[in-house]
């Protein structure tokens, strides 16, 4: 124990950090303070920590070599003593990190922390977002697998449409003219160098500014930021009425880092870790590319915006989203804190949560893509075909070699990339089904090259079939041939 | 002169030096970090590169062949062997298709049956000649320049197709320069 108080006093002589190590864990804070909601900005930080841990962790065994890298992975899924639970650890320590960031910064909107005089921890903090993202993003191409590759590929085809600058942006992003080693190489340069270099440089000045003006404090309703009396009634808050951050204020940051680090764990433990996939052989085109989670609504973003929207929209949209995050603090520096005098800002959260929720939720299950195998793994239903006439048979035959069935679900079988076919004869005549398969229209191919008359008749005859039993088809108001009339009557 | 200036004087030079010595080493680096965009403008980074035998693409069929990349390191492991997609018209007159959608560039695939390619990513859809049929694409699938020579099938070849770059290049290739006049 001596030896400990002497050997620490030598190093404090010279290095002299004791007493201010010891100032900075006393800091005063404001009492309320002390509160499970003033925890994510730490825990965001335990999680850095972590994954910078897992993260050298994985680089000893893992190849930054296009050619190599797949191969690394699966040694470290499989042969190395428990390289997947640290591949895990990283994985799910990624999705944690974001996850807590965005609460993290949902926190600090809410309780209005971005105003005076914390403006610059705010504008630090959207940097740090945007390298998180970026960390999501380049780690999700180090794991080398089909996704990475065609996701890179996706990249490369968002940056081409930059005005004038595109084919060379494409070229710096890829590190040549196709997806391919120099590719991976600089990837992991990014992910393991640049940005988490960055990122610490960011985290130190964001969290010297917490220190430096103080945590923000708790917002009442009606207690008013002014430029001008602000930093005085702070400094009552946390030196009359405050106390010191350790032990008071750290207890709950230090429980709930440690409670997220084990949900990391037990995660991993259960779900193990991500992919990879497939091996990153373009010629392997039996693919459905997907991003990662954090990334599914910009897929489903890119699905459903008009074409002629896509690029403005893409290019145009995050500058406007970045813009208004740095201003934010500049054109609501002063005034009211408190969440529930701020209707504007709970609904932009709300909405910002919907959204991202609703495309995150709608790219889970893709209705936008072709199911590239329905035309050969899935059957029609028995009950569609069930009783049905030779040609109407043959027509459901044609329904199905013809890949209809990829993009027209029968009986919520199929794709859903056109309407669902269950009930279509109630809307189309056979006249305008005709039409509609052979000049397509409406975002559907036309088939009148690839089916002869006697498939489009077949086919055709079989669509007619398609309509409720209780419902009757769709007929021409000007045709009365007896055949229609024949039919149950309204 | 006063001893002050003097030595305000020798503090700047020296900031002056280091900070010309520092845009000296600026140039070299920039240049490399460039490498990707420069290489191309030196020697470029498109080549002929044969596919096969023509006899190995039947006539009135699509299908799929594979090429090592004009340019190739060690490293670069399969992501150097590309795929694209062979159109034999009728015998004579062919058409290479990029395998990357022309929307985000993910990998489209053939289907003989109904005779369109279609994308499994946003669902983009191209006829069997390569026109954009439906869904996000704002144009046709890319084409390669080719030409038969000694019995292969040779395409020039060597860039990821992406929209900015064949809007960009619109007389290089991937636009077929040297095609036949298109089917009847």
């Amino acid at each position: 124990m001596r030896l400990i108080r002497t050997v620490g006093n030598w190093l404090d002589a010279r290095l002299q950090l004791g007493s201010p190590i010891r100032q900075t864990m006393r800091h005063p804070i404001p009492r309320e303070t002390a509160s499970w909601a003033y925890v994510f900005g730490s825990a965001a930080m335990t999680v850095f920590a972590f994954q910078v841990v897992t993260g050298i962790l994985l680089a000893l065994i893992y190849v930054p070599s296009a050619g190599e890298a797949w191969n690394s992975l699966q040694i470290l899924n499989h042969q190395v003593t428990l390289g997947w639970f640290i591949r895990a650890l990283h994985g799910w320590g990624s999705n944690f990190m974001l996850a807590i960031v965005l609460i993290h910064m949902v926190q600090v909107f809410l309780f209005g922390a971005y105003k005076f005089p914390r403006e610059l921890t705010w504008i630090l903090g959207i940097f740090l977002l945007l390298m998180t993202l970026g960390m999501a993003f380049t780690g999700q191409v180090l794991r080398f697998d089909q996704d990475a590759y065609w996701g890179l590929g996706i990249g490369a085809s968002i940056s081409s449409r930059v005005p004038v600058v595109g084919p060379l942006l494409v070229k710096l992003l890829l590190g040549g003219p196709i997806i391919a080693g120099a590719t991976l190489s600089r990837f992991f340069a990014f992910h393991v160098f640049v940005i988490p270099g960055l990122l610490i440089g960011f985290v130190g000045l964001h969290l010297l500014l917490v220190l430096k003006l103080g945590i923000n404090e708790w917002p009442m309703p009606g207690r008013l930021v002014r430029r001008s009396d602000y930093t005085e009634k702070y400094h009552e808050l946390t030196h009359t009425e405050g106390m010191p951050f350790v032990p008071n204020g750290i207890v709950k940051d230090a429980i709930f880092s440690g409670a997220i680090l084990l949900a990391i764990a037990a995660c991993a433990l259960y779900f193990g870790p991500f992919g990879p996939s497939g091996q990153p052989d373009p010629r392997i085109i039996q693919t459905v590319p997907k991003p990662d989670f954090f990334f599914l609504w910009l897929y489903a973003l890119l699905s459903l915006l008009p074409p002629a929207m896509e690029t403005p929209v893409l290019l145009i949209g995050p500058a406007i989203a970045l813009v208004i995050l740095l201003a934010l603090p500049f054109f609501s520096g002063e005034g009211e804190k408190s969440w529930r005098r701020r209707p504007i800002a709970v609904l932009t959260i709300l909405l910002s949560a919907v959204t991202l929720g609703t495309f995150t939720s709608l790219a889970d299950h893709a209705p936008w893509s072709p199911v590239m195998d329905a035309s050969t793994a899935t059957a029609i239903p028995a009950k569609f075909v069930a009783g049905r006439t030779p040609i109407e048979v043959q027509g459901a035959l044609v329904f199905q070699s013809k890949q209809c069935h990829n993009c027209h679900s029968l009986g919520d079988i199929g794709g859903k990339r056109g309407p669902a076919l269950d009930a279509v004869a109630v809307r189309l005549t056979g006249d305008q089904l005709v039409r509609q398969v052979l000049q397509g229209g409406g975002n559907m191919p036309a088939y009148g090259k690839n089916l002869n008359p006697a498939q489009t008749t077949a086919l055709v005859a079989f669509l007619e079939t398609l309509h409720p039993s209780a419902q009757t088809p769709a007929r021409e108001a000007a045709r009365s041939d007896a055949s229609l009339t024949a039919g149950i009557q309204p | 002169m006063s001893d002050l200036s003097r030595r305000q004087v020798v503090f700047k030079s020296a900031m002056l030096f280091n900070g010309a010595v520092g845009v000296l080493l600026a140039i070299p680096i920039v240049r490399y970090l460039f490498s990707p965009v420069s290489r191309e403008r030196k020697s470029g980074y498109e080549n002929w590169v044969s596919l096969g035998s023509v006899h190995e693409f039947p006539a009135g069929q699509t299908r799929l062949a594979t090429y090592r990349n004009p340019i190739a390191n060690a490293s670069d492991g399969e992501t150097a062997d590309l795929p694209c997609w062979v159109r034999n018209i009728d015998g004579n007159r062919f058409q290479v298709f990029a395998i990357n959608c022309a929307h985000l560039g993910c990998p489209v695939r053939w289907f003989p049956q109904s005779r369109l390619f279609m994308c499994p990513c946003h669902g983009g859809v191209y006829y069997e000649d390569g026109a954009r049929a439906s869904g996000p694409p704002e144009r046709g699938l890319f084409e390669y320049a080719f030409k038969v020579v000694d019995g292969k099938l040779q395409i020039r070849a060597g860039e990821m197709p992406t929209p900015g770059f064949s809007a960009a290049n619109k007389n290089k290739t991937l636009i077929q320069i040297e095609r036949q006049p298109p089917c009847a």
